[in-house]
């Protein structure tokens, strides 16, 4: 017996080590997070880390949130919308043809180097965007592609005739830009965070051109990994893969409204649950896309939930080349009358979601209030069938799992409740679930062999281009639909250049798509959020997901 | 000696090849790819097709393959597609994490693990004994991941004894020497580095270690049963020794046998766990670059750890039979 106490006792005497160490370092814990001189360091947990830190290679959300911090562009966006606003330039004007813009610039700038900001430095980057050398670097640049549509010495196929021409130091607070041609997405594409003015000086010092193909993968320069320098109001100083945090500190010698805290640290915690008890343990102040389903737990806990204007669209989509049925017109009507929007923005959708009555939400400018409306109408949507002679129609209805998107936050649980509606109508409906990354993008987007499909879109800047202009501006094997009156009402719309007559050339666009042609069905727009702790102020929501920590306080 | 061992590491080389061609084969035919994963929602064919094009996976996969081949012999297994760093630093990065989770959770299933079983054979039906074999039968069945959050509720979030995830308090500012955290602020002295890697150890090693340590409590506990009841046992006993070396000489030398094969085996089983545990402790070791690879489809870095994990595996297996065969005299080596 005295050997099995003695082990007891040891047993014990460990465990009673292991709580003292804890305790001791709890208390510890407590006093490292937030212990700045003045104001203190904010913990934001984001759910994946920065693909790099050079903007022009920035293509999701995770990669912009800290060059949002770091950076600025020449327009901005007025906190909390997504209306525009001067960002380093304090105005800009097109000619009247829409293919020069002058930019006239905030003086007294600087990038964090000590660079000047001025014509000469934002010339350089729209002359480095333009001349990126190689592949690489192009197929990275994915939101400068997409904006200027080519480079001066195209590498890809799916380059085109490059929208940019020249850019002009007119004299040190005057830029400006000659394009090719006139395009509805400028301004508000010079918001882009892609399109922030790096230092001239760091750009060349850190050879951020030297993106390369390195066997099956790329590797950035060392400016994206470790030197990134604008002129915004953190600045860099170091990403710790180990740790896996970002550390930002403030820009004393920021232009504008210097940033409240000391220091801001983001920290990559994939797993959900994972960000929600770190931030209940209070090793975290905040984190980005709580799930729905926790807002409200949250909230009652104590902590500021707090949900992002819509800016995104969920569509059914509609492949009329895979099923000629759905080449018919009165068997697309019939579905979209077949679906019980309301019904599913209230029962499956996260609180701020709505019903959305065309391919864009309605903040965008283009948004047409008198769209013809499909208001759910099983009968209608029966009716339309039998007059299609349709009535025993069959449907290969795709859907993603393992994932969650903005605009979709549990697409099986959508995927149930739209078939339900279909299945009321008398459409038998093949359910096809696919992982996201397991084949289900391929299936959709590129081998078109669905006949319904899920997906969506996030808006990028406040152009109706960017929504209906990315849909239906040209063929695409998702919707396996292809119109050429169509296309060309939206390279219209989009090369007009007066904002009033843009806008209403698109709202023209979407009673159009809405009546006469209805390629697919826009279901919803839903709103994501973030959290932060009580004592957290001065985060503004924003449609965009474009939150600036500047103005955020710890309390 | 000497000449089988040349011999199976010889025989390593073909296995090798033969696994990467499988790994290789079998990467490239799960449905998805890099680029549609790396373009989410904005994957449109042309972009597909271009950045398969640029990566040069739009080629034969035998063409691949060789070139894939070609840079491995000269040691680069190539960069990962999430990240653009080697793989084999990524992998260096995260390997020690792994390693430190999977020796503390060993450590502790061993040290608590046999004690437990040894004294619940003892007090074979007592309370004693029927709570362990109930806690033993809870253990097994308890998934890692949720005792993970269940662990990570009660002990970090509502009683705040512990962080609740990952593997250093934000602003420790640790000096990196070997990547084990609680060893290199032992090395540098910096022992509030160390006693934070330690406190960030405990709940994922504590949540690991439960699936050994009920195992081994078992197997402890049926294997000091079967040598209690056994004839040399009855035979000390008779003879006079004294209780204590009856049981450390005879009763507990003899019934650890058997535990010591399955510490081996569940030492293999840690690893797997290790993955879904990292997961939810945010762990940043070998489990969490496979899952971030498996759902990113990043070839370079699934080949790289299939591929160190099959060479582990096989050269464990080697020591494993010359370990054998320095034990067992039966087992000859020619």
């Amino acid at each position: 017996m005295p050997s099995s106490r003695r082990l007891l006792a040891a047993i014990a005497a460990g465990a009673l080590t292991l709580s003292l160490a804890a305790c001791a370092e709890s208390g510890r814990d407590a006093g490292a997070v937030g212990s700045g001189a003045t104001g203190g360091t904010m913990v934001f947990g984001a759910p994946g880390a920065p693909d790099n830190f050079d903007p022009i290679f920035a293509q999701d959300g995770e990669t912009f949130r800290p060059a949002r911090q770091m950076f600025d562009t020449l327009i901005t966006y007025k906190q909390g919308t997504s209306d525009l606003a001067p960002g380093l330039a304090t105005a800009w004007t097109p000619s009247e043809n829409g293919t020069v813009w002058t930019f006239t610039l905030r003086e007294g700038v600087k990038f964090h180097d000590g660079t000047d900001l001025n014509a000469e430095a934002v010339c350089f980057n729209f002359d480095r965007w333009f001349n990126l050398p190689n592949a690489a670097a192009q197929s990275q640049a994915i939101y400068y592609a997409d904006t200027f549509e080519g480079f001066a010495n195209n590498q890809g196929e799916t380059a085109g005739e490059p929208v940019y021409n020249s850019c002009t130091a007119q004299n040190p607070s005057t830029a400006v830009l000659k394009l090719n041609k006139a395009k509805g997405a400028f301004p508000a594409a010079f918001g882009l965070t892609s399109l922030s003015i790096s230092s001239p000086t760091a750009l060349r010092q850190y050879n951020a051109d030297q993106i390369e193909q390195s066997g099956d993968a790329f590797t950035y320069s060392e400016y994206a990994t470790a030197h990134p320098t604008g002129t915004g109001p953190f600045k860099f100083e170091s990403f710790d893969r180990t740790a896996n945090t970002i550390t930002l500190v403030r820009n004393d010698d920021y232009w504008g409204e210097k940033a409240k805290l000391d220091r801001l640290i983001f920290k990559v915690i994939p797993d959900e649950n994972a960000r929600k008890q770190e931030l209940r343990a209070g090793t975290i102040d905040g984190y980005d896309l709580p799930s729905p389903a926790d807002w409200d737990s949250l909230k009652s806990e104590g902590f500021n939930v707090l949900v992002r204007p819509p800016f995104n669209i969920l569509y059914l989509g509609i492949n009329g080349k895979n099923n000629p049925a759905l080449k018919d017109l009165r068997i697309r009507q019939a579905i979209a009358y077949a679906l019980d929007r309301e019904a599913l923005v209230r029962n499956q959708l996260p609180e701020g979601a709505v019903v959305a009555t065309q391919f864009m939400p309605e903040t965008v400018d283009g948004y047409a209030p008198d769209t013809q409306a499909y208001a759910y109408d099983p009968d209608r949507a029966r009716q339309l069938l039998a007059e299609a002679g349709q009535s025993n129609l069959t449907l290969n209805f795709y859907y993603p799992t393992e994932v969650t998107r903005p605009y979709m936050p549990n697409p099986t649980n959508i995927f149930t409740a739209l078939a339900e509606n279909l299945r009321q109508v008398g459409i038998t409906v093949n359910p096809v679930p696919q992982p996201w990354n397991g084949g289900y993008l391929d299936s959709v987007t590129v081998s078109g062999n669905h006949d319904l499909h899920l997906l969506g879109w996030t808006g990028d800047y406040n152009d109706a281009g960017n929504f209906v202009g990315t849909f239906f501006g040209r063929p695409k094997p998702e919707f396996g639909f292809d119109d050429p009156a169509l296309s060309a009402q939206i390279a219209a719309a989009d090369a007009t250049v007066d904002p009033a007559a843009h806008a209403a050339a698109y709202e023209q666009v979407n009673r159009d798509i809405m009546a006469k042609y209805l390629p697919a069905v826009p279901v919803s727009s839903s709103a994501a959020a973030l959290v932060v702790r009580n004592n957290i102020s001065g985060v503004v929501p924003s449609p965009l997901t474009d939150e600036r920590f500047y103005t955020v306080s710890k309390g | 000696m000497l000449r089988f061992v040349v011999r199976r590491l010889l025989q390593v080389v073909p296995t090798l090849l033969l696994l990467s061609v499988l790994v290789f084969a079998w990467l490239r035919s799960l449905p998805g790819g890099p680029a549609s994963a790396f373009l989410g929602d904005r994957a449109t064919p042309e972009r597909v097709a271009e950045l398969n094009r640029v990566l040069g996976l739009d080629q034969p996969v035998w063409v691949q393959y060789l070139r894939f081949l070609g840079r491995a012999f000269t040691g680069d297994l190539g960069n990962s597609q999430i990240t653009g760093e080697p793989v084999l630093s990524e992998i260096g990065r995260a390997l020690p994490a792994t390693v430190e989770l999977s020796v503390a959770a060993l450590l502790i299933a061993v040290t608590l693990g046999i004690p437990l079983g040894y004294l619940s054979a003892r007090h074979r039906g007592r309370p004693l004994d029927v709570a362990t074999v109930i806690g033993t039968l809870v253990g097994v069945a308890v998934p890692v991941f949720f005792l993970g959050y269940l662990l990570k509720a009660v002990f970090a979030v509502e009683l705040g004894l512990f962080p609740p995830s990952g593997r250093q308090s934000v602003g420790i500012d640790a000096t990196n020497v070997t990547g084990f955290a609680v060893l290199d602020g032992l090395l540098t002295r910096e022992l509030d580095a160390s006693w934070d890697a330690l406190t960030h150890l405990v709940l994922p090693a504590v949540a690991l270690a439960t699936i050994p340590l009920a195992v081994i409590v078992r197997i402890t506990r049926a294997s000091v049963l079967d040598v209690l009841g056994s004839d040399f046992v009855r035979t000390a006993n008779a003879k006079g020794l004294a209780p204590s070396t009856v049981r450390g000489r005879h009763v507990l030398r003899n019934a650890l046998l058997p535990v010591s094969t399955t510490i081996g085996l569940q030492t293999g089983l840690l690893l797997a766990g290790a993955v879904l545990t990292e997961k939810v402790f945010v762990w940043g070791g070998i489990g969490t670059l496979l899952a971030q690879g498996i759902e990113q489809r990043d070839y370079p870095r699934l080949q790289a750890l299939l591929l160190l994990g099959a060479l582990v595996y096989v050269l464990v297996n080697l020591l494993v039979d010359l370990s054998y065969a320095i034990i067992d005299p039966r087992v000859r080596l020619s």
